[in-house]
């Protein structure tokens, strides 16, 4: 069993090591990385909630949840193995620390306007190749034009849309009545500023920008 | 049955603040504006994932619209962010197969109920009549659990009390078991009224009653089912409950077929043999055959 006395964002390169199963994702995955671990380790507070609808994309997921303590670390090693609770997509009845089963595109951000109309803060992590599909723009029309101001939506944009997001992703979103910002998904700073950025009576999104390994 | 429903939501969002409303702009007038109604729109994938994310909160959401647009739009919806997530909701639809019959197969579901149940721990409830809605709907409203409640413009004379598979009557021994799902016992009794032939009803069709319909076939090996929705939505279900005993069954219902017809709810029930004259011709040619005749 491998076990770590002190666990950072240092040591998330060796948590992700340990998920040696078959995850046919692995660039989503790692897109992810950085807002994750600012999300958990900067800015979500007791009884807020998490929700990674860009379910494809795990590992780094199953990596920052670990780092937590959220999730035992001996978990990793069995990644994708049949009695695992751990697969390429997050299972909530299974696995410690996810708060919604996910991995078929554009069923978080619906879910997370459900979350927000209790006054409840979530975040609700998404792709901007998942932005194609067409549920998630039921949620964020009904969430703008309901002030639902508990919800934050991070899209990390690694500029795998197919034919992209003429005029930016941002744009979008404020234009349904959402609060926008903007940031390098790899600088901490940055995304933690955007993520906290105060706002009344509207939702936000938070445009990560992350390149295309 | 619907004005029923409306009153009775109503009802409980007064009285409950643990219940919550979810519509999509069917049925958003008649239940009326409350802190705890949302109305999303023409927006029927997010109605479940509403639905879903109150649920995750610990609220009792009831999800309305007509069945094609509450089942069948957003059935992966249903599939992932309730049933995958572990996650319980009420969904009541209206319209029922061809209650809507002048607008069209678009807004005709008859397979709602198959579609519905091949997804596991749904509970499915046709109710017969508005007072057994009443009761079938203050038990979901208790739970935590995946409830759909099917309202339907046809309903019959009268409540058959009892919950699940109520026994109506018994045939002499032998005789064949006609089993009627919600509105349709009513016909079904009319069809029936001259014929040897045991009658049960049935409200709750998942969980079907397995155990029940053994013990009220008692020595008979032939049973009719009379569904209001798709033909032979619960065939299989018949089959595993006489796993043992050798049987036959006649499955009556919605064929399965594009049908292409208007008009009224009345003239697509007869068209389709749901109606006392189409059942009665369909029993007679059974137990003819059954005899060899």
């Amino acid at each position: 069993m491998t076990t770590f006395t002190s666990l950072g964002y240092d040591d998330l390169p060796e948590l992700l090591t340990l998920l040696t199963g078959d995850e046919k994702h692995d660039r989503s995955s790692l897109s992810t990385l950085d807002a994750i671990w600012v999300l958990y380790d900067r800015v979500l507070d007791d009884g807020d909630r998490f929700l990674l609808s860009k379910g494809h994309g795990p590992a780094a997921y199953y990596a920052v949840l670990a780092a937590q303590g959220l999730l035992p670390v001996e978990l990793l090693e069995g990644f994708g193995g049949f009695d695992s609770p751990l697969g390429n997509h997050p299972d909530r009845v299974l696995a410690p620390g996810v708060d919604l089963s996910t991995g078929s595109l554009g069923h978080g951000l619906p879910i997370a306007a459900g979350v927000a109309l209790t006054g409840r803060r979530v975040f609700c992590l998404v792709g901007d190749a998942e932005l194609e599909e067409g549920s998630n723009w039921e949620a964020v029309q009904f969430a703008g034009r309901s002030r639902l101001d508990s919800l934050t939506v991070i899209v990390i944009d690694n500029h795998s849309s197919t034919g992209g997001w003429p005029g930016g992703i941002g744009p979008r979103f404020a234009a349904e009545g959402w609060t926008a910002a903007s940031a390098d998904g790899r600088d901490h700073d940055a995304l933690e500023g955007a993520l906290t950025r105060r706002r009344e009576n509207a939702p936000h999104v938070v445009v990560a920008e992350v390149a295309r390994r | 049955m619907r004005p029923r429903f409306y009153e009775l939501l109503r009802r409980a969002l007064d009285e409950d603040e643990n219940v919550w409303a979810v519509t999509a702009e069917i049925g958003s007038t008649p239940i009326g504006p409350h802190p705890r109604h949302v109305d999303v729109g023409i927006r029927e994938q997010l109605l479940i994932g509403v639905a879903a994310g109150l649920a995750l909160e610990g609220r009792r959401p009831v999800a309305h619209s007509y069945t094609p647009f509450l089942v069948e739009r957003p059935y992966e919806q249903i599939k992932l962010d309730l049933g995958h997530n572990g996650l319980g909701a009420i969904l009541v639809s209206t319209g029922a197969s061809y209650d809507a019959a002048r607008e069209g197969r678009t807004h005709q579901a008859p397979e709602d109920v198959a579609a519905l149940a091949a997804l596991p721990g749904w509970t499915i409830h046709v109710p017969g009549h508005a007072d057994e809605l009443e009761h079938l709907f203050r038990d979901a409203l208790r739970g935590d659990d995946r409830v759909y409640i099917r309202l339907s413009a046809e309903a019959n004379h009268a409540r058959v009390d009892g919950g699940g598979f109520t026994l109506l009557r018994r045939g002499t021994t032998g005789a064949p078991l006609v089993l009627a799902v919600g509105p349709t016992l009513a016909p079904t009794l009319a069809a029936t009224a001259e014929l040897d032939v045991g009658v049960a009803y049935l409200a709750t069709v998942r969980p079907f009653p397995r155990a029940a319909l053994p013990e009220a076939l008692a020595d008979g090996d032939a049973v009719v089912l009379v569904e209001p929705y798709l033909a032979g939505t619960s065939s299989a279900e018949v089959s595993a409950a006489l796993l043992d005993r050798p049987h036959r069954l006649l499955a009556l219902g919605v064929p399965n077929e594009e049908f292409r017809h208007y008009g009224t709810g009345p003239e697509h029930r007869a068209a389709h043999g749901l109606d006392a004259q189409g059942i009665r011709a369909s029993l007679e040619g059974f137990l003819r055959r059954a005899a060899g005749i």
